[in-house]
């Protein structure tokens, strides 16, 4: 066997991204606290906690939106090679956050280019990185919106003119056109009505199996957890108070804590 | 180092080119740093002109700061240099610095424009200086500048072909055809002010330098001479220039750019030069065009007049029916319908 695939056998069961001691604070106020955690490739990992728990503030340090106030992310390069976040150069890293990596908002109009058309949205990232050549961009925009369930006569429409659901199929298209390793998405499903939502998770779930992502999944649904996600993590008051597979939290939560969020899903 | 605005003195007197000299060091400052970084902005402590934003301040402090007394200068606005704008900056230096001034291409050592580059090529011993509404080439889809100074930073340029693809998607062609954008040495996509993209073309490798001042927006760049300049373009989609389907009708020259200019009510217009002082100087040698020469009165129509018309008189003075459409069009107008263009 050559280096180069040992080198890939070896990265498929090693982390792919990895957190030590992540904190967050906003001067007095506590964000996120002592945040250490680990992603593997084509893993599926949710965080769940209450409101004001720190789960964004977690999703933004993991994918250097934020600053942390102490501890540090690491990233497996596609080389193999697990850097350090911080060590990358601006150029580096946003060429990483661009093609390896996605970024699902939950405000769709946070995402997205609302004065430019579907087709240009999705195109963005391929632009982004050298493709110049207009048939080519179109043709690919049009294979993702396919993807994503928006009919191919819609490119020219810009999001403006596209429901809830369609700009957050809009957004994933847009971010899953690069094939990155890597997706963050912060309540993806949040602001919708239950039947567009269901709709969007199979969307996701479907894309995720056949990509094989791996994706930080921040959401106060339990339910979206279940569906979704491999591994969950619990947040409390800025710390990770109970991690383990899914099925195990949801189904025996070990923290009172949890119990509660769980009961209380239940109970709804 | 004054200006003595004193209410009582009829004659004021202002410091050489109006700016004092410490002001003049500041902006060639920015200036030699813009030259040093082709087509990067260049912050400056911009200066409060005596005359309003969208009449050039940009373009009048960057010339204030590199004008000497032995300059001769000249002063175009849409390719002439009897307009309003034209005259009144000409006039600004006349009076501050006491340069000569010329209408001439050819003989002029510092040309400020407005939204065009002379039809004659450019020499190495001129400078252009370019008036500039909107420097900032991403600012259409990125309105944030902390963002736009980090993408140029970091020559994250693909949003600049995303204007491009929604040209193409919206008008089957690209469909920008004034302030296109263009790459300079191979790093910075700039702005290159409200010219038509007929005149992209001249930029590149020009043998003059080519300065760009932006009053309202603080912000000066540049091209040095004989500096790569490319019009960004998709593989299928080629930056073409625009072309027009007859010659100038007073002087007969192709593979110039033309305005239309409206004979009549009844629907009659003409093309002709927007140079004015290049289709003069082809008049003056004797090249006609169609509507140049006398044509028997019998048919009535209004015609312009046939003989070079002197500066100042274009507008009103020998062809009272003349009314010039394409001019005047407002500043920073980054694209628009343009009459004489033919799609090609
Ligand atoms: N920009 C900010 N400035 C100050 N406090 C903030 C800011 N963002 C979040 N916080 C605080 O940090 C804590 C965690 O917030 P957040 O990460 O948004 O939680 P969640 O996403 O779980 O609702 C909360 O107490 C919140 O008020
Ligand atoms: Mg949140
Ligand atoms: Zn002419």
């Amino acid at each position: 066997m050559t280096d180069q695939a040992n080198q890939a056998l070896a990265a498929a069961d090693a982390p792919l991204l990895v957190s030590e001691g992540l904190s967050k604070n906003y001067g007095a106020r506590i964000g996120c606290r002592d945040v250490s955690l680990d992603i593997y490739p084509g893993e599926v990992l949710a965080v769940v906690g209450e409101s004001g728990s720190g789960k964004s503030t977690l999703l933004g340090l993991l994918s250097t939106e934020l600053a942390a106030s102490a501890g540090r992310v690491s990233y497996r390069m596609r080389d193999g090679v697990l850097r350090d976040l911080a060590s990358l150069g601006a150029a580096e890293r946003r060429l990483l956050m661009r093609t390896d990596w996605g970024l699902i908002r939950q405000n769709p109009a946070d995402g997205l280019r609302m004065a430019v058309s579907a087709g240009g949205n999705v195109g963005e990232r391929l632009m982004a990185v050298g493709w110049r050549h207009y048939g080519n961009i179109r043709r690919e925009a049009t294979d993702w919106l396919g993807r994503v369930e928006i009919a191919a006569d819609r490119i020219d429409d810009d999001p403006r003119s596209f429901s809830g659901g369609m700009r957050q199929r809009l957004q994933i298209a847009r971010n899953l056109v690069t094939k990155p390793r890597l997706v963050f998405m912060d309540e993806p499903t949040g602001g919708l009505d239950v039947s567009v939502q269901a709709r969007l998770l199979d969307l996701i779930r479907g894309l995720v199996s056949e990509m094989g992502l791996a994706v930080v999944i921040v959401t106060h649904d339990l339910a979206v957890a279940r569906l979704l996600s491999h591994r969950m993590v619990v947040m409390r008051h800025g710390r990770v108070i109970e991690t383990g597979l899914t099925d195990q939290v949801l189904d025996d939560p070990r923290e009172p804590y949890t119990q509660l969020l769980v009961s209380s899903v239940l109970a709804a | 180092m004054t200006s003595q605005h004193t209410g009582e003195m009829p004659a004021i007197s202002y410091n050489f080119a109006y700016l004092d000299e410490q002001t003049k060091r500041m902006i060639r400052r920015a200036i030699l740093k813009a030259i040093a970084i082709p087509g990067y902005q260049v912050p400056f402590a911009a200066r409060e002109m005596p005359m309003p934003y969208g009449w050039g301040t940009g373009g009048v402090q960057v010339t204030a700061a590199v004008l000497g007394p032995d300059d001769v200068l000249k002063v175009i606005d849409q390719g002439a240099d009897d307009t309003t704008n034209a005259v009144a900056i000409r006039g600004f230096f006349e009076k501050t610095a006491g340069v000569a001034t010329t209408t001439a291409t050819t003989e002029a050592t510092l040309i400020q424009t407005r939204h065009r580059i002379p039809e004659t090529k450019l020499s190495e011993n001129q400078i252009l200086v370019y008036q500039v509404p909107i420097p900032e080439p991403l600012r259409f889809l990125e309105p944030r500048e902390t963002e736009t100074r980090q993408l140029h930073a970091l020559e994250e340029y693909g949003l600049m072909h995303v204007k491009l693809y929604e040209d193409i998607a919206r008008h089957g062609h690209i469909a920008t055809t004034y302030a296109y954008p263009v790459e300079v040495a191979g790093r910075y996509v700039m702005d290159p002010s409200p010219i038509p993209k007929f005149d992209n073309p001249k930029m590149d490798d020009c043998p003059a330098l080519q300065l760009f001042g932006a009053g309202r927006e603080k912000r000066i760049y540049a091209i040095p001479p004989y500096t790569t300049v490319r019009s960004l373009d998709f593989e299928d989609h080629p930056f073409k220039v625009q072309r027009f389907a007859k010659p100038c009708a007073l002087c007969a020259a192709t593979g110039v750019y033309l305005d239309e200019v409206i004979l009549d009510d009844r629907g009659g217009r003409m093309f002709v030069c927007s140079d004015t002082d290049y289709c003069n100087a082809r008049q003056a040698e004797g090249h006609r065009g169609e509507m140049a020469a006398p044509v028997s009165s019998s048919g009535g129509a209004v015609l312009p007049h046939p003989t070079p018309l002197p500066h100042g008189e274009r507008e009103q003075g020998d062809a009272p029916s003349l009314t010039l459409t394409a001019r005047g069009a407002p500043e920073g107008a980054g694209e628009g319908p343009f009459g004489a263009e033919i799609a090609s």
